[in-house]
């Protein structure tokens, strides 16, 4: 009785053909191609919304599977975006101090060309020494290493600390808001090292690709996060379709009985609190380059609270409810946002939608919480008729098997 | 016979109010044994010290052949040195299939990096089945567990239990809202299972210990009242005066 992952969760082959169709068809119609029906702009938007998607993903591991409701995961998200970001900046400042020092006379030594990028990238808070955390910044290979290390680490010695002490439920919440909360305030600081509320800049142009339009970078950063986001699908998938799965959802609905049943219940919260932020990492190394600037608003408390939203309202608990969330939301809330959509004239009042689009946000979170808890992925239940009966009704008690009241009457 | 868990001069208190007081306890490798007592005699804070979930503030737990103090585990450690427990209420993973939650509490290596890439073999699969033929759910296999009657969570509770593998059993009323054709099959399998391991019964019914047929201990105000067969114990004019003369 094994049977392969595809034929055990027919969904995850469904997931990754639209995942693919998708990638084909916004590739046919990029400016790349030539059609230029889907703009570059638009293009990094999709590109973009895959990696939200994936760090959707991680979140509905940690709280749908494992009920850990982290309200911090945009931490991870962040850093690995200002890990991939070093990098960036320092590689394609390099290139220019380099080509702009090349018409001196006199060479310039090693030490000039650093000394320059460093005035050049620190200029704007009031320095030029490079601090000790960009000690790898020269190399992509380091720095992608630290996009994993980093939020892995961080997130390892959070959660030891936290699931250790038995911290549950709504205190866990509160003290991950408050761990990237100050990680934002941290960062806010000119002297951080990572240029305070400046941030780093630039990120959209890749070094060594100054020939290649941006419409192709775009196509290729939109290709590499869809290849993500189907590798970070297909892991989940694998994760939560086997015993593992299985000891998540046990925590998830009774942690007390996983742990008289000889599993470390902190031990398992742990190594998922920790995979997970290193999702969410690798997914915002991607994001970032997309969006060109990270600045340390990105990781502020109400990001991470978005993120639980999305997953809410898409059905958490199943992986494809989590990409439907974000993917909806967060491009729904793109069009709104982008001043796109026409106000309403009230006579007495005008609906602006760029402002009243989080008074619609709030709303349907609360409605979708009240009214249907599995959020848009339920919708799909009704489709493969796995609806459950609808059982009003007190237990019938023993005996009577497992009919209740209403079922038995009729 | 020798001992398996051997309680001495526990005592624990709750914001001044002695739960468990100097209590000493003895079970041996493969006996039945009933506890009963009234509201409050600490019945189940005797579990909850034997489990890990409470720390005693004095006392010795000792466990096993080679004598391990029980006081420095945690819950799951504990669990894995060979102690089961069910609860009064029954609670079985009720979102799970019958077939996962007996899968989840076989006794396999409980290391997270081995559950995940742990791969169901045919033995695994035999065993699950034979427990559920054994708890009489074989029917049941692949039903969500939430939907299964009160007595029969109480009876997949025990084959958990069971599927552990472990040395002791503690249960916590298992017989608590059961027809009397489901009191006797949960009779039958506590005493196939007292066979070969030790097992502690807490139960308020005495038509249920008597079923058991075992020794049994009274507790109260969290020490051992007497000890010995029901009826030696029912004789017993202190046993009389608080538990059953009320």
């Amino acid at each position: 009785m094994t049977r392969s992952l595809f034929a055990r969760n027919p969904s995850v082959l469904i997931f990754l053909s639209c995942l693919a169709l998708f990638t084909l068809g916004v590739t046919a119609l990029s400016e790349a191609m030539g059609t230029g029906m889907v703009s570059t702009s638009f293009v990094k938007t999709l590109g973009k919304t895959l990696c939200l998607c994936l760090i959707a993903l991680a979140m509905d591991l940690v709280w749908g599977y494992t009920g850990i409701l982290s309200l911090g995961h945009f931490a991870f998200f962040g850093l690995g975006g200002y890990m991939i970001g070093m990098w960036l900046m320092y590689e394609r400042t390099r290139d220019i101090i380099v080509s702009s020092m090349a018409n001196n006379e006199i060479p310039p030594t090693q030490q000039e060309v650093i000394d320059a990028i460093g005035n050049q990238i620190f200029g704007v808070v009031g320095s030029s020494d490079f601090p000790l955390i960009w000690a790898f910044s020269h190399s992509l290979t380091l720095q992608l290493i630290l996009v994993v290390a980093v939020p892995g680490l961080l997130a390892l010695i959070f959660g030891w600390l936290a699931f250790r002490s038995r911290v549950t439920g709504v205190y866990l919440s509160i003290l991950t808001q408050a761990m990237t909360l100050a990680l934002a305030l941290y960062l806010f600081q000119n002297d951080s090292g990572l240029r305070g509320n400046n941030g780093l800049s630039g990120l959209q142009n890749v070094p060594g690709l100054d020939d290649v339009p941006q419409a192709t970078v775009s196509l290729w950063f939109l290709w590499a996060s869809a290849l993500a986001l189907g590798l970070g699908y297909l892991f989940a998938a694998w994760v939560v379709s086997g015993k593992f799965g299985s000891v998540l959802r046990g925590i998830r609905d009774d942690e007390a009985r996983v742990r008289f049943l000889g599993y470390s219940v902190e031990g398992y919260k742990l190594f998922i609190f920790t995979v997970t932020a290193i999702i969410a990492g690798i997914a915002g190394a991607l994001y970032y380059p997309q969006a060109g600037i990270i600045n340390p608003a990105e990781i502020a408390p109400i990001a991470s609270i978005y993120l639980a939203v999305w997953v809410a309202i898409g059905g958490r608990g199943r992986l494809y409810g989590a990409v439907i969330g974000a993917a909806f939301v967060s491009l729904v809330s793109t069009w709104f946002t982008g001043g796109q959509v026409p106000s309403v004239p009230l006579g007495f009042y005008t609906v602006d939608w760029v402002d009243w689009w989080q008074v619609v946000l709030g709303l349907s979170f609360v409605l979708v919480t009240l009214f249907a808890p599995k959020g848009i992925g339920g919708l799909f239940d009704y489709f493969t008729g796995r609806t459950p009966p609808d059982r009003h009704g007190q237990d019938l008690g023993p005996g009577a098997g497992s009919l209740q009241e209403q079922e038995a009457d009729t | 016979m020798s001992t398996l868990l051997e309680v001495s001069g526990v005592s624990v208190s709750f914001d001044g109010f002695r739960a468990i007081n100097n209590l000493s306890f003895q079970i041996g490798a493969a006996e039945m044994r009933a506890i009963i007592g009234p509201n409050g005699a600490g019945k189940t804070t005797f579990m909850d010290i034997v489990t890990g979930k409470t720390r005693p503030d004095e006392g010795r737990v000792i466990w096993g052949e080679k004598s391990v103090s029980l006081l420095k585990l945690s819950e799951a450690q504990i669990a894995r040195a060979g102690v089961g427990r069910k609860f009064q209420r029954p609670t079985v993973f009720e979102d799970q299939s019958v077939f996962d939650n007996l899968l989840l509490a076989l006794k396999k290596d409980r290391n997270p990096l081995a559950v995940l890439f742990y791969k169901r073999g045919p033995t695994d699969t035999e065993k699950v089945v034979a427990l559920a033929e054994q708890i009489g759910l074989n029917e049941q296999l692949y039903r969500k567990s939430g939907e299964l009657s009160h007595g029969q969570k109480q009876w997949l509770e025990i084959g958990m239990l069971l599927a552990q593998e472990p040395q002791l059993l503690l249960v916590d009323e298992p017989a608590a809202g059961m027809t009397p054709e489901e009191r006797e099959h949960t009779t039958s399998i506590l005493v196939e299972a007292a066979k070969t391991r030790a097992v502690v019964v807490v139960e308020h019914d005495m038509e249920f210990v008597r079923r058991l047929n075992c020794k049994v201990t009274v507790l109260h105000e969290g020490s051992v009242l007497a000890e010995g067969s029901l009826d030696h114990v029912t004789s017993n004019q202190e046993v009389i005066d608080v538990y059953l003369g009320r």
